[in-house]
């Protein structure tokens, strides 16, 4: 099966020229379709690096990312974002939702900036809201809803502009509970019936629990890569 | 999207925004008020010389403006006559013969502007026989003469009385004559009201010894507008190398044009420096504005928006940051300078004096021109355009993940 994104040596060194400090050291990984990945690790160990580096965001320092066969690095500034827009979604920690736009519009903001008509906005964030359970909150703004509800909108967000994969940074970190069992239901059945691969970083044990396939990082290096049995 | 976006980004801080709305507000009010009674006094004087007097054009001996005297009058001839009035733009023409003499009555002396007219051609044009305060106005051909307010009340004279006039009429002649006081003329200019003596044009070419002949031919022309044309087409059709001049109002008043022009100058110099201190207030927010949201703008280029897109968003921001201040500003400075424009504002005391001493009335009269309000807009565009800059700046450098970590 091709494979979704491909990771080849990739280092990342911050502050090269004064105290080095390195992220990553030579990171090898291959997600294929599909797959419900979580990036697991102490803190500083490289997760969120990897994750930011995947998706364009940072630049690595040596080695290759290629995504849907393309090497992401030969990619200008513009064709980087058209290429995020179109194919990576992103679940932040701390949901980054744009706070004067409403849930429906906050979905909408990303189909629009594809282009996407009007009808087949609103025909996908009604989908998508009512996926993540959000179909009567919409007209409220990202104020007025709680921590786990801003997190839903944001993978509703995610998924809005159909991207090939969701690259998620600690989606559930400043969840409780119940919202963070929510939400993982909710992304384990969009896994599973839309076959939409997620990759996450994740230190909370709930999240590990539910994946399929755990990488261990260490250091800025893969200590383990476990694929659980189904 | 992006106009919503940028609308309601503007309120998130609703109190920053209402203070810089209002700075900018202020600085309309107060530029648009500025320009306003500049220009409304000028056109005053402008409108009250052209109205009560010099009409939009004349036609005169060649160099008369320069030295005005008998010497330099003309006649108008019938040919003359009918191709004055078959220029484009000219209703009719108004002859004048005008010269300074004294004016006495009993122990009192002073000197005039007698001026003779066509009575019925000189109410069409100035309306001269509306502004009578007191007596009747004149017949063709009468002795009697209208005397300015401001010169009846240095004369101590009233209707009825005789004035005497004394001057030196064409080449040299004595000019001397007793006529009655039939009228008295009210002016706004107080210059005016001091000085003026109308009587019949016979009348007056009898007075100086000048007949048939006149200093100068105003031409009745409908508005400022026509009065180019007409002016262009006769400077074609006249000789105006050897013969004769023919003058717009810019020219029959240079000294207040040039003064109109140093004033603008002036309060341009004013208003750029208002605004400059307005640019640094709007800039101050910009700059917060930008750093509050760096975060933003890094999640919403990771998410695939693109620069420019971004660019647009702060530069709508920044736009309607200002468009409010400056509607509000102008629709508010519109409302008040239209109840200027229509009930102007008298002045009194020393002021008063001080604006009789240039010949103007004592009144506020301001200019409701329509460019003394969008140029406003103009501008506040201009300078918010020029200080979004910054934000487009600091978005097209952005890393996204260096401002999602701010």
């Amino acid at each position: 099966m091709d494979k979704v994104i491909k990771v080849q040596g990739v280092t990342k060194t911050y502050n090269p020229d004064t105290i080095p400090v390195h992220a990553l050291r030579g990171v090898n990984l291959e997600i294929e379709p599909g797959e419900f990945t979580a990036l697991v690790g102490p803190s500083g160990s490289g997760k969120t690096t990897l994750l930011n580096a995947i998706g364009g965001l940072d630049t690595p320092t040596g080695g290759s990312i290629t995504i849907r066969g393309q090497d992401i690095a030969k990619l200008s500034d513009s064709a980087m974002i058209e290429f995020r827009k179109q194919y990576i979604g992103f679940v932040f920690q701390a949901y980054n939702l744009i706070p004067v736009l409403t849930a429906k519009e906050n979905v909408e903001f990303v189909m629009l900036l594809q282009g996407k008509s009007q009808e087949e906005r609103a025909t996908r964030v009604k989908e998508l809201l009512k996926a993540v359970g959000l179909e009567d909150q919409i007209d409220r703004r990202p104020a007025q809803l709680s921590g786990g509800q801003q997190q839903r909108v944001a993978v509703a967000r995610a998924l809005a502009s159909k991207p090939m994969f969701i690259l998620a940074d600690e989606p559930t970190a400043n969840l409780d509970s119940k919202s963070t069992a929510n939400l993982l239901d909710i992304m384990a059945k969009l896994n599973k019936e839309e076959n939409i691969t997620f990759l996450f970083s994740t230190h909370d044990q709930r999240v590990i629990d539910r994946a399929r396939r755990i990488v261990t990082l260490e250091d800025g290096q893969i200590i383990s890569d476990e694929t659980i049995a189904s | 999207m992006i106009f919503k976006i940028a609308w309601r980004n503007i309120w998130r801080n609703k109190r920053r925004t209402a203070i810089t709305a209002a700075s900018i507000f202020f600085a309309v009010l107060f530029s648009v008020t500025m320009g306003a009674i500049n220009r409304g006094m000028f056109d005053k004087m402008i409108d009250d010389s052209v109205n009560f007097y010099t009409g939009y054009a004349q036609v005169t001996q060649k160099g008369y403006w320069e030295e005005r005297f008998l010497e330099k009058s003309f006649e108008l001839s019938p040919a003359l006559e009918a191709t004055l009035k078959a220029s484009p733009g000219v209703k009719d023409v108004v002859p004048r013969l005008e010269s300074y003499a004294l004016a006495a009555y009993k122990k009192i002396t002073k000197s005039a502007l007698v001026v003779g007219i066509d009575p019925e051609k000189e109410a069409a044009l100035t309306g001269l026989s509306e502004r009578m305060v007191a007596g009747n106005y004149l017949n063709k051909g009468e002795a009697a003469v209208l005397i300015g307010e401001g010169l009846s009340q240095k004369l101590k004279l009233g209707v009825g009385d005789t004035i005497v006039l004394i001057s030196q009429g064409y080449r040299g002649v004595n000019a001397a004559g007793k006529y009655l006081v039939k009228g008295i003329i009210s002016f706004g200019a107080p210059d005016m009201s001091a000085k003026m003596i109308y009587m019949p044009l016979k009348t007056a070419q009898w007075f100086y010894g000048a007949t048939e002949l006149v200093t100068t031919v105003v031409l009745d022309v409908r508005d400022k507008y026509a009065t180019e044309l007409a002016v262009n087409n006769l400077r074609t059709v006249l000789d105006t190398a050897n013969t004769y001049d023919v003058l717009g109002w810019q020219e029959m008043m240079p000294e207040i044009m040039e003064m109109k022009s140093m004033k603008e100058s002036s309060n341009t110099i004013v208003v750029l420096i208002l605004y400059l201190i307005i640019s640094f207030g709007i800039f101050g927010v910009i700059l917060m504005m930008t750093k509050e949201r760096q975060r933003e703008f890094g999640v919403l280029l990771s998410i695939g928006m693109k620069r420019s897109q971004l660019g647009i968003i702060t530069w709508v921001e920044t736009m309607f940051l200002g468009l409010i201040g400056a509607i509000i500003g102008i629709a508010v400075s519109y409302a008040l300078m239209y109840y200027i424009f229509l009930n102007p504002i008298p002045i009194t005391g020393d002021m008063a004096k001080a604006y009789a001493d240039f010949g103007i009335e004592a009144k506020i009269c301001v200019s409701i021109d329509s460019d003394i309000f969008y140029s406003q807009g103009i501008i506040v565009i201009l300078i918010t355009t020029l200080l979004a800059l910054y934000p487009c700046l600091q978005i097209w450098k952005m890393k996204p993940i260096e401002a999602m970590r701010a």
